[in-house]
């Protein structure tokens, strides 16, 4: 082979930058090749690593049917389908747009305005931070992201753009909050070596954690970035999986209430989706918000290469426009959150195993930093691995999302029902039961008003699966 | 420290051009029948609006594709969590079935090799991200489509080299422009890695012949470079000479085991075929594994909503369907096709003979003040501002002559395209008088004369503000 031959593909497409190569995928392989069913595979690998909404498919599906007129295929709504089949103007449609700002309005309480005409479409979230990573930086430069934060980052916010992710490293003594102090630290670490920093990154609701920033470090963020004349990119992916207090507040509210802090709003942009909020993730509906005129101008034109099908444009214009149904999604949603996280962390209460505090997201952080052999991210690999292949439940380790310590494990609780719960937390504690002697408490988890009865949806567990399933990376599903 | 990414903040993205200004005099004063009979035409768009009562009518049979149904089972939750790259299987078996058959079914493909994008501009950007790096460079036969100098090279960073076709020879591609261009890009330090054509092409309106598509794969093999075949225009074709795939070349040419079959790749959409732009509906497909796989990933930057895969796998498994709508699609295309040429030439207007595509090539170089860009800028402002057509110059198409445009012919009525030619006669009738009278009254009339032949400033004007322009246009 002559050397021409040797680089007919980029570095970009034969490296590793899509991170899918990783030994953490080993849990995704168990579960692709041994899926948990209730009757057919009771014995399977149960999927706790894929953080999906799936508790109110009910409620959408009763929408779709009392709207027919939301489909452009159905006679109802057939009328508009040549208009909206052509419309491909990067601008989106107006009433996609509009429908948006408001819903997102909505779940901060109405509390702040959106402009529609800073709503630019990306190719889900996905799409939306690779995008704002080649408007706000060049190849080399940096954004600074605490730890523990979403893998997929790594490939969203690098791999095409040449741009670094360098970690703000938060630790669980005061769990997990993001500090001056590490985003100092974090900051001149990048100057000593000289790589120059463009932003900070935030996810609020935090995934992994499944915590909301307060107001206070908002506060001290927007402090800071502002100081350095730096970007801040909030993704607010999860803003309405909030389920109890405190409530969210999003950086939004920060930069229109907070009237004494100085901010230079150019560099305030925020990610959103509704794949977590709706539990639309297949539908690739991605948002970028900016406060400034030349990135939303940039972010648009760039939208051209991940736009939102004018199809499902249409449907979420009308889904969102209705009111009174998204007011009962968004307190539907969030109550039945709230009873599946009550209940899993009431469960593994009783086996000694405690939670970060958490109030929002679709997962919590388990703590099983007293099972490791010792305190070492190997010896967080050997638990992992016990995990998949013994006690047969697909959990994501602390140190797939960069955590600074050995021991923390995501478990995702909103993308199987109640059944499946079960018979994860029955593993769960038999587990522990013969892993060390620990003395279970008289079981006061099992109330029924825990418990979601969904009459309309299917236990058939298989329906939790992708109905086409051949053995895929995480990443395959944008999000875990 | 500057704030944003030379990304940004350059002008790569290619929509500061004066070529858009068409466009926004278009968005200011649109043509609508009754209510702004004065406006401007729309004929710089290549939409296909001629079909779309064959999709209604297919959707009026199909009511489960419509209601997110299955066997009358709703699937609104699988579709909503359906995220997995790789696809709906179904759709893309019947979209490789549709593409064979466009293809007289000469050629069958895998649906294992192919990759769906969002749109056709997310896969050309794409396989520039797999097989080129920033610095390096695609050679492409002029006049292309304008959008390729966003899309090839914007965020990727790679060049284009232009591969020099002229009407000497009716714009095909000739051994001794490859060579040239390719000579050119040693020359400006590029390394070159492929060549990219559009067949059918837009903006000629002309499919590939054989010996062209012979050239090319001997070109890429000589070179050890890659070859994309944009077919996005394939379903268009509706008359002789037929469409020939670069890949039923290959199949011809018993190239199976050969390394020149994993540098061949094809790019697919059906917003031409099928008129469905909104869709966002893009494809890849290469024979090449590793292209494959890496482009899979990719596309998580641009997946096609589950809910369009869905309704659409739907619609192109229905042989009846697809049989029928190709035959009938061509035929309508064929007539609005005819429409514009005996138009144009009433109007003493030629163009390149054309078989495919939405658009003719259109030859007005005899009303060229001069054989120059600037002359064709000129002329093209008169028909914006004056005649009041919106049609696209062969400048922003990089073409290497003055005086041609590309005028598209199926995104409007019957009438909306006879109101067109009327006005283009009117022009040309005016055009041709106005000149006669200056000549032959030269000295009487000096003065007058001169007022009349001074080009207004406006003409000149090229607007430096931020164009945001509506839409996405081939």
């Amino acid at each position: 082979m002559n050397s021409n031959e040797q680089h007919l593909l980029s570095k970009i497409a034969t490296g590793n930058g899509h991170g899918e190569n990783s030994p953490y995928f080993d849990g995704w392989k168990a579960f692709e090749s041994n899926p948990f069913h209730l009757t057919n595979n009771p014995e399977g690998v149960i999927q706790m690593g894929l953080a999906e909404n799936q508790l109110c498919f009910d409620l959408i599906q009763e929408w779709i049917l009392n709207n027919p007129q939301a489909s452009i295929c159905t006679p109802e709504g057939v009328n508009d389908f040549r208009e909206i089949a052509i419309f491909q103007d990067y601008h989106g449609l107006p009433e996609f747009r509009n429908a948006v700002a408001k819903f997102m309005e909505k779940v901060r309480g109405n509390r702040v305005r959106f402009d529609p005409d800073r709503i630019v479409m990306s190719g889900g979230a996905t799409g939306g931070h690779e995008t704002l990573a080649f408007c706000l930086a060049d190849p080399g430069e940096a954004f600074l992201v605490p730890t523990p934060y979403y893998p997929g980052f790594d490939r969203d916010l690098r791999w095409r753009t040449g741009v670094q992710l360098l970690p703000v490293v938060c630790e669980s003594s005061n769990d997990f909050k993001v500090t001056r102090k590490a985003l100092e630290d974090a900051y001149e670490r990048a100057q000593e070596a000289n790589i120059r920093v463009k932003g900070l990154l935030i996810t609020n609701p935090s995934n992994p954690l499944g915590t909301i920033l307060d107001k206070q470090t908002l506060r001290e963020l927007v402090s800071f970035i502002n100081e350095k004349s730096i970007h801040l990119i909030c993704d607010e992916i999860y803003a309405a999986t909030v389920f109890s207090q405190p409530g969210f507040i999003s950086i939004s509210e920060i930069i229109e209430e907070e009237k004494d802090i100085a901010c230079n709003r150019d560099l305030i942009h925020i990610v959103y989706s509704l794949s977590k909020d709706m539990g639309f993730p297949g539908f690739r509906v991605g948002i970028v918000y900016s406060y400034k005129d030349t990135v939303v101008h940039c972010c648009r034109k760039m939208s051209s290469f991940g736009l939102v099908s004018s199809q499902t444009q249409h449907l979420i214009a009308s889904m969102l426009s209705d009111d009174a149904f998204v007011d009962r999604f968004l307190a539907e949603s969030a109550e039945r959150l709230e009873r599946r996280y009550k209940f899993l962390t009431c469960s593994l209460a009783e086996v000694v195993i405690d939670c970060l505090k958490s109030n929002a997201g679709l997962f919590l952080c388990m703590d099983l930093r007293h099972l490791l052999k010792n305190k070492t991210f190997e010896a967080e690999m050997e638990l992992w691995q016990v995990i998949i292949n013994e006690v047969k439940l697909n959990v994501s380790s602390g140190s797939s999302f960069h955590c600074s310590e050995p021991g923390w494990f995501r478990v995702c609780f909103a993308n199987m029902d109640d059944s499946t719960m079960e018979v994860a937390l029955t593993r769960i504690r038999t587990f522990v039961r013969q892993h060390k002697d620990v003395k279970i408490p008289k079981r006061k988890c099992w109330n029924s008003n825990l418990r979601l009865s969904f009459s309309s949806l299917r236990v058939d567990a298989q329906s939790m699966l992708s109905p086409h399933s051949p053995v895929q990376s995480p990443l395959v599903r944008a999000r875990n | 420290m500057r704030l944003l990414s030379r990304k940004a903040t350059c002008n790569s993205h290619g929509q500061d051009s004066s070529y858009f200004l068409g466009w926004q005099e278009y968005e200011k004063n649109p043509y609508v029948e009754v209510r702004n009979p004065k406006g401007i035409i729309q004929m710089g768009l290549a939409e296909n609006q001629l079909s779309f009562d064959l999709l209604e009518s297919w959707l009026a049979k199909n009511p489960d594709a419509a209601g997110f149904k299955r066997d009358g089972e709703s699937i609104f939750r699988e579709l909503a969590l359906f995220q997995d790259y790789h696809g709906l299987p179904d759709f893309k078996k019947a979209l490789v079935e549709f593409m064979a058959e466009t293809r007289g079914n000469k050629v069958t493909f895998n649906p294992n090799n192919l990759v769906l994008t969002a749109g056709a501009t997310s896969a050309n950007e794409t396989l520039m991200f797999c097989l080129a790096e920033a610095g390096e460079a695609f050679l492409l036969p002029t006049p292309y489509y304008p959008g390729f100098d966003r899309d090839l090279k914007w965020r990727t960073g790679v060049e284009i080299v232009p591969i020099h076709c002229t009407s000497s020879n009716d714009f095909q591609i000739t051994e001794s422009a490859l060579e040239e261009a390719y000579q050119e890009a040693q020359k400006r330090n590029l390394r070159v890695k492929g060549v990219l054509v559009t067949n059918p092409s837009n903006p000629l309106g002309t499919t590939m012949s054989r010996s062209e598509l012979n050239l090319l794969i001997d070109f890429i093999t000589a070179k050890s470079i890659h070859l994309i075949s944009d077919e996005i225009y394939s379903g268009t074709v509706f008359r002789s000479p037929g469409f020939i795939s670069v890949m039923e070349v290959l199949k011809d040419r018993n190239c199976h085991n050969t390394q020149v079959w994993n540098r061949v790749h094809i790019v697919y959409s059906l917003s031409k075929d099928l008129g469905l732009p909104g869709f966002r509906v893009g494809a890849i497909y290469s024979n090449d594994d590793m292209v494959v796989a890496a482009a899979t990933k990719m596309s998580s930057f641009g997946l096609v909503s589950s809910q369009t895969q869905y309704l659409l796998s739907a619609l192109l498994s229905d042989k009846k369907f697809t049989k029928n709508y190709i035959s009938e699609n061509q035929k309508r295309l064929k007539q609005r096709h005819r429409m514009l040429v005996m138009g144009l030439q009433n109007a003493g207007i030629s163009c390149l003979k054309s078989n495919a595509g939405l658009f003719c090539w259109v030859d007005m170089r005899h009303l060229l003040r001069s054989n120059t860009f600037e002359a064709e800028m000129e002329l093209w402002k008169k028909i914006v501002y004056d005649v009041r057509l919106n049609i696209s110059p062969g400048s922003s198409c990089h073409c290497a002559e003055p005086g041609w445009f590309r005028v598209c012919f199926a995104n409007m009525s019957e009438d909306t395209l006879n109101l067109a030619m009327q006005r283009l006669k009117a022009f040309v009738v005016e055009s041709t008088a106005i000149n006669g009278h200056n000549q032959s009254n030269c000295n009487y009339h000096s003065s007058k004369n001169s007022k009349r032949k001074s080009i207004p400033k406006w003409v000149f004007r090229l607007s430096s503000r931020d164009r945001d322009r509506d839409s996405d246009e081939r």
